[in-house]
C-alpha cells in the first residue's frame, strides 16, 4: 500500500453516516435511471391523457368548478408519490435482508442502524421527488396546473412519502416470504388509490367508508395537493392534515427502526 | 507487554434456551493470526459476531481495542475489517464499486476510496475484472472481493468467518496465499474455521471448541504434540465391521480410534506399527502412515470427526 492512502484511509467515521448509505443507493441507481426517468415522464403524461381527457370528456360539468382534469392532477400527484413510496420501500428493503444481505454488510462498518434506515430512507424521498418534479413537469406544459401553488405539492409528496415508506420499511422487514409485498399491494395500496379520493371525492362514498378514506395517509396528501394545484384552501386543515401524516412517520420511523434491530442485531 | 486487541472473559451468548458460546476466555494479541477451531454449531460464528460488534454478549466480559462493543460499537467497528461466512457484496454494483461505497462508509475521501480500490484489487488479483459486475464472479473471486472490501478502512484486526468454505481446492489456496500476506505484513487475523489444514497453514494459535466452550488452546504444533502422537497409521479393513480388528490390535501404538471406515493407531514411529501389524497377521485392504494433525486433536478430544 502507498503511504498516501495508508495515511488518509486510516479509520474515522463519516460526519453523517446516513448520507454514505445515501450515496451507496443513488451509485445503485445510476444504472437504472433511464428506465426511471422515462417512466417518471410516460406515467403522468397517459394518466392526464386517460383520466383527464379521455374520463373527462364525459364529466361536464366538471367537479366543484373546475374542469375535471384540473381536479384529478392533484389526486394523481399524491397516487404516484404513494405508489413510488411503497414500491422502493418494500421489495428493496426486503431483498437487502432476504437476498443480497447489503443490509448485514453496512452492518458490520461503523453504521448504527439509524443511519441503515436514514440513509436508505433518504434515497426513497428522493426517488419520490423526482417523480414528481417529472409529474409537475408533464402537467404543467400540459396546462393542467391551475395555479403556481402547485409547487407545494413537493413538500406534501415528501410527509406523504415517509408516512408511507417508514411503515413500509417496518413491514418488509418483519415478514417472511415476499407474497406478503404483493398482498401489501393488493389490500392497501390498491383500494387506498381507488377509495381515497384520488379519481371521485370521498364525499361520493357512504359515511362508513368515508371514514376509512380518512384514516388513509394518502387522502390527506391527496386533500393537500389537489388545494396546491388548484390554488384554493384544501377540506381540511392544513396544520390537521400535517401532523396526520407526520404521526404516520414517526410511528413508522420507530417500527422499522426496531423491526431492523431484530434482524441485524443479534 | 502491550493489552490485547481482543480480551473476553467468561463470554456467553444465548439464544432462548439455546446456549451457543458457553463461557469462553480468550485474548488476542496484535499481530497475531488467532483460529477458532471447531465443527458447525460449536458457537464460533456466535462469537465472530459479538467480536464483529453486532451481536451484544448475553454475560461475561468482552473489550475489543481495549473498548466496550456494545457502547462503543461504530468506533470499534471503524478498526475492524469483516469478512463474513456468506458474502454480502452488492451484485449489482461493479467490483470496484463495491469497494468505493464500503469506503464511504467509514468516512474515507472518495478520492482515497477510488485509490485504495486501485490497490486492494491489485491486491486480491482482481484488476482485471474492476469494472466488471459482481454476479457472474466465480465463487473465489467474490471472496477474494469480500476480503478486499474488509481491508479498505486498514483494519487493525481483520475478522474471517470460514473464509475458504464452499471453495473448490484451487481457490481455497489463493485465498490463503492471500491471507498469508496479510499476516507476514502484520496484520491480526482472527478466523474461525472448520478445516484443520487451514487452522495449520494460517493460525499462530488457536482455540478448539467443541459445544460453546473451549475444549483446547495452543498453537498448532504444540496442540498436536500435547493431545496426540507423532505419527498416525490408518488402517481400513475389509469387513463390514472395523470394530472386530481394533481387539487385535492390543499393544500396538498408544491409543486406537475406531472411525466407521477405519480404524487409527496412533504411535511415535509409524512404519515400526505397521511391520508391528504385519506381524500380528492382519491384513488391511489399506495402510496409510501420516503425521498427527489437528483433525486428530480434536478426535481425541471430543471423539468426533471435525466434517461430517
Amino acid at each position: 500500500m502507498t503511504q498516501l492512502t495508508r495515511e488518509q484511509a486510516r479509520p474515522s467515521l463519516p460526519r453523517v453516516p446516513a448520507l454514505a448509505v445515501f450515496e451507496y443507493h443513488l451509485i445503485g441507481y445510476r444504472r437504472t435511471w433511464r428506465a426511471g426517468v422515462f417512466s417518471s415522464f410516460l406515467l403522468p403524461t397517459l394518466a392526464v391523457l386517460g383520466f383527464g381527457v379521455g374520463v373527462g370528456a364525459y364529466i361536464d360539468r366538471g367537479v366543484g368548478g373546475v374542469s375535471y382534469l384540473e381536479w384529478i392532477v392533484g389526486g394523481l400527484l399524491a397516487s404516484t408519490a404513494l405508489q413510488v413510496a411503497v414500491g422502493e420501500s418494500t421489495w428493496p428493503v426486503f431483498g437487502n435482508l432476504q437476498w443480497t444481505k447489503i443490509y448485514f454488510a453496512q452492518r458490520s462498518a461503523p453504521l448504527r442502524v439509524n443511519d441503515i434506515v436514514a440513509g436508505h430512507l433518504a434515497f426513497v424521498l428522493f426517488r419520490v421527488l423526482t417523480s414528481i418534479v417529472a409529474f409537475l413537469l408533464v402537467t404543467g406544459v400540459l396546462g393542467a396546473l391551475r395555479s403556481p401553488w402547485a409547487v407545494l405539492a413537493l413538500p406534501v409528496a415528501a410527509l406523504l412519502t415517509l408516512a408511507v415508506a417508514a411503515p413500509g420499511f417496518a413491514y418488509a422487514a418483519v415478514v417472511d416470504t415476499d407474497s406478503w409485498l404483493a398482498m401489501l399491494s393488493r389490500f392497501a395500496v390498491i383500494p387506498m388509490t381507488l377509495f381515497a379520493g384520488v379519481f371521485f371525492p370521498v364525499e361520493s362514498l357512504p359515511l362508513v367508508l368515508r371514514w376509512v378514506a380518512y384514516a388513509t395517509p394518502l387522502w390527506h396528501a391527496v386533500d393537500l395537493c389537489r388545494a396546491a394545484v388548484l390554488g384554493v384552501a384544501p377540506q381540511w386543515s392544513v396544520a390537521g392534515h400535517l401532523c396526520y401524516l407526520a404521526v404516520w412517520a414517526a410511528a413508522g420511523w420507530l417500527l422499522a427502526r426496531r423491526a431492523f434491530a431484530r434482524k441485524l442485531v443479534v | 507487554m502491550a493489552p490485547p486487541l481482543i480480551q473476553a472473559r467468561g463470554l456467553v451468548k444465548r439464544f432462548g434456551d439455546f446456549t451457543a458460546v458457553d463461557g469462553i476466555d480468550v485474548q488476542v494479541r496484535a499481530g497475531e493470526a488467532f483460529g477458532f477451531l471447531g465443527p458447525n454449531g460449536a458457537g464460533k460464528s456466535s462469537t465472530m459476531r459479538m467480536v464483529g460488534c453486532i451481536s451484544p454478549p448475553s454475560s461475561g466480559e468482552l473489550r475489543i481495542l481495549g473498548m466496550d462493543p456494545v457502547r462503543d460499537g461504530p468506533a470499534i467497528r471503524a478498526r475492524l475489517g469483516v469478512c463474513p461466512q456468506l458474502d454480502n457484496l452488492d451484485p449489482e454494483l461493479t467490483v470496484r464499486e463495491n469497494l468505493t461505497t464500503y469506503a464511504r462508509y467509514f468516512g474515507i475521501p472518495r478520492r482515497v476510496a477510488r485509490a485504495r480500490a486501485t490497490e486492494l484489487l491489485d491486491f486480491v488479483q482482481l484488476s482485471e475484472r474492476a469494472d466488471s459486475k459482481v454476479e457472474p464472479l466465480s465463487g473465489g473471486m467474490k471472496r477474494r472481493l469480500t476480503i478486499a472490501r474488509a481491508l479498505v478502512n486498514e483494519p487493525d484486526i481483520v475478522l474471517l468467518d470460514e473464509p475458504t468454505t464452499g471453495l473448490d481446492p484451487q481457490a481455497r489456496h489463493l485465498v490463503w496465499e492471500r491471507l498469508f500476506r496479510l499476516k507476514q505484513q502484520g496484520v491480526t487475523l482472527v478466523l474461525t474455521t472448520h478445516y484443520m489444514d487451514e487452522a495449520e497453514q494460517l493460525c499462530d494459535r488457536l482455540v478448539v471448541m467443541d459445544g460453546g466452550r473451549i475444549v483446547a488452546e495452543g498453537s498448532p504444533r504444540a496442540l498436536i504434540e500435547r493431545h496426540s502422537t507423532r505419527e498416525v497409521v490408518e488402517l481400513r479393513f475389509a469387513a463390514e465391521s472395523q470394530e472386530a480388528f481394533a481387539g487385535k490390535l492390543d499393544g500396538v501404538g498408544e491409543r486406537v480410534e475406531v472411525l466407521p471406515d477405519r480404524i487409527l493407531v496412533y504411535v511415535p514411529d509409524g512404519d515400526a506399527a505397521v511391520a508391528e501389524v504385519a506381524a500380528l497377521g492382519l491384513e488391511p485392504v489399506n495402510v496409510l502412515v501420516r503425521r498427527s494433525s489437528l483433525e486428530d486433536v480434536f478426535l481425541h478430544l471430543t471423539g468426533r470427526t471435525l466434517v461430517d
